[in-house]
């Protein structure tokens, strides 16, 4: 190898050209904890005269009582950046490093070996052309082999080598390395890799990594570093459909109107007609701006400014395509999702999605398995935890434009978000549509409570107020459904107010029209919490058997009863709506408290001590039990 | 044409997508301007992005009230050749209290007017995305930052806590307070830096270029005497040497390197052939081997 230092014999200039002239190879490294990963990727940049003087000297003093080569110096300490991890001795974060030939500039995703780190893994494998997978000699290939195996698969990284390290401890076996070769190749022949290769080498000593090494005179293939600057991996985007998602749109004045983006895929000509994927308005390409001079055609990976030969409707997120290749256009798809945090991933969960440009509120209608991701079985499964990958339908609130991942990882990626905390919580891979935005009926998606709690974002439920007339109520209902409201909830309150006046006029106060009333109230507040809504029902309901009713209508609905325990004194004290003093009077009949007993609820969830403290302070108790 | 991007092609085109991908998504975002080369390479990029439309958030710049002369008479001239709209910030209690690296020393000065000036400007812009110019290569901790790095309502970062970033789809979203850190070149090395700024004929200072300068010798570093400020010891005399700078900042804390290269290709030679990283020059790094990630905790750039 020769290095990106200028010769006396090379003259600067030409120098200077062939730096601006090469190609760029994203890989990633992976292999279990151990394996040498750090080490490896110190020892590429430290053979590729990239450790300056002042890195090494303090390399040397940190190398003291660790694992060191020939050079005396612990490579892994090169790599190894945060705080944290030098205390641990691991690698917990996707660390990037570059370092150059003369023929390439490479940049190398460092990734984690741990599971629970699994996530980053995929972080660093989704923009890699080629992964790197370290196996220990001595170890052959463990789990953590398959399960990085599976993700470089399912993140659609096409090229694979695997580095079989610490080939000193083994004496150099060839026999140790071809039967971890041959093992490999049985267990990744259905993983869709189209090249692979496999390189014995020692990191630590150097071993097969600029140039054949002596020690291993049988192995006949390739050294790691001329084998990665030679190697084609360049899926040549531009030969793709023309995918343009619009970025930003570029208004300097009345007169420019432009849609800035970087081609995804395919290339754009000057004249070329294009339709836009979601309204199928067609137009054709006026110019392609850069602060460079306009270009007559562009091609994938340029960062450009479209301008469009008349008056079109366009938007961020919109994506520009050639009318005899259009992407998909659907709000339903199925997708590989690799869950990325603590909280797992539910169906009828309603998260923000981004795709390219466009984001959107979708919602997991089907979680239609769980893909173990070391025996690569299938099971079913109803949640998705950290680090689990499972094959998911999605619905999202509009149509996007997409394409398969297979086809393009660019239109075919995307990430869920969080709607409160807005954290990245997992990533997904479309497989494919399961519905075209122009074909009306609906399939594959039953539309159920969890689905539309699911795009409420709320738990629905019911919270059952009972007291005494004048106990508070309904004062306490309505600060609790500000609040939950404010803070985004849908909620809605059932009380005697808008229940008596229509839906239950017919009734009157007798013992069984009081049953009725509860059992209308409380079949109303099932459904409602059926279409996803907290429901705040405050009904006086004395008597414990309608609240029992009221319970067990509400089946497997979250079912609160609050007792707003206010003596009679203090209510009748309060008498609003001046009940009490009509009930005194006898004009009144039926009245609870007067001539009518109010049945203490004998195991409420909650009790609210109305006499004692005011109604905000027990709409805020009664809020922080919920934890809504 | 051939299909294929060279890899500076490559880089500038996914920070370009970075920019655009900031303007598209925040309220009020903010681009740090340090007036070094990286600066001058980001602003060309933030140019790029946006032709023809003008960038659209200003450029902050922290004036430690120590930078070198000739950076702030180069910023003011770029900021007048390109109409960008440039807001400087000194932190005032440490102008009342007479902050300054003599006295106080480089940390405590560079935790008053770097660190809390910072703090202080980006909280009174409210800003909820800050565009910087740090690169990976720079330093380990750097090395596994986001592109878009995640900071609390306290500025603060959370290596530990940081968002898988898949692809170029990148989350940019924020609960009220929080804001953003982004790097549009990120994966950009030192090199590709200059090997741009080369290619593309973009103006940086010319402290970056060796010329006859007034310097005093430090066990080791020099330092450009760029005012009265600076006090001399004993019997020491400012001498005048052919030096230039590989990195730029404060110039009491800036350690200026002999060299003759007074030329772009000359600098890059020299750079290649050199053994000594660049951040050895900043003298706020070597205090101890984690420095610059506590620093970065604390809300440093």
């Amino acid at each position: 190898m020769t290095l990106a230092i200028a010769t006396p014999d090379t003259s600067l200039d030409l120098w200077l050209a062939q730096q601006t002239e090469k190609s760029l190879l994203r890989f990633l490294t992976c292999g279990s904890v151990d394996d040498g990963k750090s080490t490896l990727i110190g020892r590429l940049l430290y053979d590729s005269q990239l450790i300056l003087d002042d890195q090494l000297a303090s390399l040397k003093k940190e190398s003291h009582n660790r694992t060191v080569g020939d050079e005396g110096i612990d490579f892994s300490l090169l790599v190894d950046g945060l705080a944290a991890e030098r205390e641990q001795g691991i690698t917990i974060d996707v660390a990037y490093r570059f370092f150059s030939t003369d023929k390439r500039k490479f940049i190398v995703a460092d990734t984690p070996g741990h599971e629970q780190y699994t996530r980053n893994m995929a972080t660093g494998a989704s923009n890699a052309d080629l992964a790197l997978l370290l196996v220990d000699a001595r170890k052959g290939l463990l789990t953590q082999t398959r399960r990085h195996s599976f993700i470089l698969s399912l993140v659609g990284v096409k090229h694979v080598v695997l580095v079989v390290n610490k080939i000193d401890l083994v004496e150099y076996s060839q026999e140790v390395f071809d039967r971890t070769e041959a093992d490999y190749r049985v267990f990744a022949q259905n993983l869709g890799f189209q090249t692979f290769a496999a390189v014995p080498v020692s990191a630590l000593r150097g071993d097969n990594i600029l140039t054949s090494s002596e020690r291993m005179s049988w192995f006949k293939g390739s050294p790691l570093v001329p084998y990665l600057e030679s190697i084609e991996v360049a899926r040549d985007k531009a030969d793709l459909p023309l995918r343009f998602p619009v970025q930003w749109v570029n208004r300097p004045n009345l007169d420019f109107r432009g849609f800035s983006g970087t081609l995804a895929s395919g290339e754009v000509k000057v004249g070329d007609e294009v339709l836009v994927a979601a309204s199928r308005k067609p137009a054709k390409i006026a110019r392609i701006v850069t602060m460079d001079g306009d270009l007559t055609r562009a091609a994938a990976g340029q960062a450009i400014t479209l301008v469009l030969d008349r008056e079109v409707d366009i938007s961020r997120g919109d994506v520009l395509a050639h009318p005899q290749a259009v992407p998909e256009f659907s709000n339903q798809f199925q997708a590989k999702l690799i869950w990325m945090n603590e909280s797992p991933a539910f169906q009828g969960r309603s998260y923000l999605l981004k795709i390219g440009a466009q984001t959107v509120p979708a919602t997991i209608t089907d979680i239609k398995f769980r893909t173990n991701v070391n025996t690569l079985e299938q099971a079913a499964a109803n949640k998705l935890d950290l680090n689990e990958v499972g094959t998911v339908t999605f619905a999202t609130d509009r149509a996007i434009a997409f394409d398969s991942y297979a086809q393009n990882a660019l239109t075919g990626g995307f990430i869920l978000i969080d709607r409160l905390s807005n954290a990245t919580l997992g990533a997904g891979t479309i497989e494919f549509g399961l519905r075209r935005a122009q074909n009306l009926t609906y399939q594959n998606f039953d539309v159920n409570k969890q689905v539309r709690a699911g795009m409420k974002g709320q738990e629905p439920q019911i919270v059952w107020f009972t007291g005494l007339s004048g106990s508070g109520k309904s004062t306490i209902a309505n600060l609790l459904e500000k609040r939950l409201t404010a803070e985004g909830r849908h909620c809605y309150i059932l009380d005697g107010d808008n229940v008596r006046h229509g839906l239950n006029k017919d009734l009157g106060f007798t013992e069984a029209a009081r049953v009725e009333n509860i059992r209308r109230v409380a079949e109303v507040a099932r459904l409602m919490a059926d279409a996803g809504l907290i429901v705040l029902v405050s009904f006086i309901s004395p008597f414990e058997k309608e609240r029992r009713l009221a319970r067990e209508i509400a089946g497997d609905i979250r079912f609160t009863e609050v007792y707003v325990d206010t003596s009679l004194k203090v209510a009748e004290s309060r008498d609003p709506k001046g009940l009490y003093a009509k009930a005194r009077r006898g004009e009144i009949k039926n009245f609870t408290g007067i001539d009518s007993p109010f049945e203490a609820p004998l195991t409420p969830e909650v009790v609210l001590h109305g006499g004692e403290y005011e109604p905000p302070a027990l709409a805020d108790q009664l809020y922080d039990w919920l934890k809504i | 044409m051939t299909n294929r991007l060279t890899h500076l092609q490559t880089l500038e085109a996914e920070s370009i997508e970075i920019f655009r991908e900031v303007a598209a998504s925040f309220e009020r975002p903010v681009m740090m301007y340090s007036i070094g080369k990286d600066s001058s390479v980001l602003l060309h990029l933030a140019r790029k992005a946006f032709f023809p439309s003008k960038i659209p958030f200003p450029l902050l710049h922290v004036d430690t009230t120590f930078k070198f002369k000739e950076m702030i008479a180069f910023r003011d001239q770029t900021a007048e050749d390109y109409g960008f709209d440039l807001i400087s910030h000194t932190n005032a209690d440490g102008v009342r209290d007479g902050i300054n690296p003599f006295d106080h020393g480089s940390s405590r000065y560079t935790d008053i007017m770097k660190t809390a000036a910072l703090r202080q400007a980006l909280s009174a812009g409210r800003y909820d995305a800050a565009i910087g110019g740090a690169r990976r290569d720079e330093e380990k901790s750097r090395a596994k930052e986001r592109v878009f790095s995640h900071r609390n309502a306290a500025h603060a970062w959370d290596p530990k806590n940081q968002r898988p970033e898949l692809w170029r789809t990148f989350n940019t979203r924020l609960n009220p307070g929080e804001s953003m850190r982004v790097f549009p070149i990120s994966n950009w090395t030192e090199l590709d830096v200059w090997t741009y700024i080369y290619a593309e004929n973009i103006p940086i200072v010319p402290l970056y270029f060796a010329k006859s300068r007034p310097v005093v010798d430090r066990s080791g570093t020099l330092v450009m005497v760029d005012d009265e400020r600076l006090p001399l010891g004993p019997g020491e005399q400012p001498r005048l040497e052919m030096v230039r700078f590989r990195t730029l900042g404060c110039y009491p804390l800036t350690g200026a390197i002999r060299s003759t290269a007074a030329d772009l290709p000359s600098i890059i030679m020299e750079m290649q052939a050199s053994r000594t990283s660049e951040r050895e020059g900043r003298l706020i790094d070597s205090d101890s081997a984690a420095s610059m990630e506590k620093k970065k905790q604390e809300g440093y750039f």
